[in-house]
């Protein structure tokens, strides 16, 4: 024990780091900081730690190349001791440290702990979440499977709308022509050297910042932060206050090493994430979904009006990344405590509402066809039992031409299009022709590929799907 | 030399350390940059583009719709199964031919042809195409991406080499709007 002591003395007489580290670690902190809301940034910290060391070890192995990355990836779930393991670690480790990224940020907003003298802190962490999500996007690319390869796909897409540059970023971002050997490499130089490094510079700024400006104190309502009085108000909350470790800092140890097991747990009851299908184009039977948390891109992406989508994907982002980096410096000054600010609380309502709601309808994805529908999903035994053979001829035109992709029956089948359930309640029979012919509303025209005999046959069973009791549409002004 | 002014001479020296460094970065700054954009080098070929044989136009039947393959024309030894290229090729009649991307024109996800249904469906957000390639339904602007193509002593050639999207599409054909 003498001895150790003794070469920690040593070792400090030539750093001369202890003065520093024991007063970062004594240093009294407004006694309503200590709370177990203040946990989240340094949890994030900790996850982002886990994935450094389990990012370098995962590297040990994976090969960036378009050939063998998606064996590498095998291998490391199947033939490499704990291999599978050390992939789910980083998996989860990558979605916790997104939930806990935003999680810091919404209490950061609702306490107001961006205000003055915060901004640049809070600036400083818009840029870590981009990053987080930078690297949530390159490492999903570097689980080079065929959701990379379509997601790569759909990134390409994203930028050759942009006018002019479009062409030449598609480039720049795939590094040639298609997606295939340098596209890999540039992601996995950005996953693996440039975010990192970055997200290592920016969070040693941001901690420096929050130890220079101090924990900001838990807000009371009517407690206005003014420019003028802010830094006085605060000392004086901090003279009398508890050193922040341990007073504070055992909430944040718990708490990190809490996500730290929750990590483990979720790793080893759940496994890795994939990879897919090989990252092979010409499998086109594939239905590429992006990762948990760009899923609510996917469902905006498939309900904003067409004409919309370029305007809404080339202009909000920048403008949501804008009003971020402005908000302190708007409103920097005045009431902190989420009592006195009903707009920022409805802000993050409506925000987490609209997220959450569009990632939940992305599970569902009722915008896309069923592709196995046709024969997958049969028409109910019910809709078929007592009819005609030209009614019963109309049920097999309705499977052979794949209307199911698009159309349920008996719960079954695609939702692109309105269930045909109760079809005959709604349209009359000169309205199923004209749909059925000429399309609209969403629906293609399928007058090439239906004969005459086949129309009459569909148009004869749709008729019959109406609920038992309630009458089929009929045209007022017909004859009969 | 008096005091006052070797202080000066030694910041006039710092001063010239800092703009050789700055000259000199900035010179090296230029085959840096140039490395970083060479993805936007245009390659051989027309336009980023070269012919690609998809093999004997009698492997397509008249009146049908197949999946074909080709080899990227630009690859690397380490692209593996990347630049394997899928397309669409549509046998209309004798030497006329109709060869689509199989990236949906919303997004570029694969568009899948239904026969009986005479349809490209696309698994992602659902777009759908008419069997010319033309849009019928759904989140797309425009009809699928075509590549240009001759029939050369009876096999299929396309002009390809390029992952298609609605900027980079300028060096797919445009399909004319009186076409199909």
């Amino acid at each position: 024990m003498r001895r150790l002591r003794a070469l920690a003395a040593w070792i400090e007489f030539r750093l001369k780091i202890g003065g520093d580290v024991r007063q970062a670690a004594l240093h009294p902190i407004p006694a309503s900081s200590a709370s177990w809301w203040y946990v989240f940034g340094s949890a994030a910290l900790t996850v982002f730690a886990l994935q450094l060391v389990t990012g370098v070890l995962l590297a040990l192995v994976y090969v960036p190349s378009a050939a063998d990355a998606w064996n590498s990836l095998q291998a490391l779930n199947h033939d490499i001791t704990l291999g599978w393991f050390l992939r789910a670690l980083h998996g989860w480790g990558s979605n916790f440290m997104l939930a806990i990224v935003l999680i810091h940020m919404v209490q950061v907003f609702l306490f107001g702990a961006y205000k003055y003298p915060r901004e640049l802190t809070w600036i400083a962490g818009v840029f870590l979440l981009l990053m987080t999500l930078g690297m949530a996007f390159t490492g999903q690319v570097l689980r080079f499977d065929q959701d990379a390869y379509w997601g790569l796909g759909i990134g390409a897409s994203i930028t050759g709308r942009l006018p002019v540059v479009g062409g030449a970023l598609v480039h720049l971002l795939l590094g040639g022509p298609i997606i295939a050997g340098d596209t890999l490499s540039r992601f996995f130089a950005l996953h693996v050297f440039v975010i990192p490094a970055l997200l290592v510079g920016l969070v040693g700024l941001h901690l420096l910042m929050v130890l220079r400006l101090g924990i900001s104190e838990w807000p009371m309502p009517g407690r206005i932060v003014r420019r003028e009085t802010y830094l006085r108000e605060y000392e004086e909350l901090t003279h009398e206050g508890p050193p922040f470790f341990p007073d504070a800092m055992w909430k944040d140890l718990v708490f990190a090493a809490c996500v730290l097991a929750a990590v483990a747990l979720c790793a080893a009851v759940f496994g890795p994430f994939g990879p897919s299908g090989q990252p092979d184009p010409t499998i086109i039977q594939t239905t590429p979904r992006p990762d948990y948390f760009f899923l609510w891109l996917y469902a905006l992406l498939s309900l904003l009006p067409p004409q919309l989508e370029t305007p809404v994907l080339l202009i909000a982002p920048p403008i949501a990344i804008l009003l971020l980096l402005a908000l302190p410096l708007v409103a920097g000054e005045g009431e902190r405590s989420w009592r006195r600010r009903p707009v920022a609380v409805l802000m993050v309502l409506v925000l987490a509402v609209a997220l959450g709601s569009l990632t939940r309808m992305a599970g569902v994805a009722p915008w896309s066809p069923e592709m196995y529908a046709w024969s997958g999903a049969p028409v109910p035994e019910a809709d078929l039992k007592g009819r005609s053979p030209l009614e019963r001829r109309g049920a097999l035109v309705l499977q052979g031409k794949q209307c199911r992709s698009c159309h349920a029956l008996g719960g079954l089948g695609g939702m692109r299009g309105p269930a045909l359930d109760s079809v005959a309640t709604r349209l009359t029979t000169g309205e199923l022709i004209r749909q059925v012919l000429q399309g609209g509303g969403n629906m293609p025209a399928y007058g090439k590929n239906l004969s005459p005999a086949e129309t009459a046959a569909l148009v004869a069973f749709l008729q019959t799907l109406h609920p038992e009791g309630h009458a089929a549409a009929e045209d007022a002004a017909s004859p009969q | 030399m008096s005091e006052q002014s070797q202080p000066s001479r030694r910041a006039a020296l710092a001063r010239m350390g800092l703009w050789l460094n700055g000259v000199f970065g900035a010179l090296l700054s230029v085959p840096l940059v140039a490395y970083l954009l060479s993805p936007l080098r245009r390659r051989s070929g027309a336009g980023g583009r070269q012919w690609v044989d998809l093999g004997p136009s009698s492997q397509f039947p008249e009146g049908e719709t197949r999946l074909a393959a080709f080899r990227n024309p630009f690859v690397r030894p380490w692209d593996g199964q990347t630049a394997e290229i899928p397309c669409w090729v549509r046998h209309i009649e004798r030497e006329t031919f109709q060869v689509f991307a199989v990236n949906c024109a919303h997004l570029g996800c694969p568009v899948r042809w239904f026969a009986a249904s005479g349809l490209f469906l696309c698994p992602c957000h659902g777009g759908v195409y008419y069997a010319d390639g033309s849009r019928a339904s759904g989140p797309p602007e425009r009809g699928l991406f075509q590549y240009d193509y001759k029939v050369d002593n009876g096999r299929l050639v396309i002009l390809a080499g390029q992952l298609p999207t609605l900027s980079t599409s300028a060096s797919l054909r445009r399909r004319k709007p009186c076409e199909g």
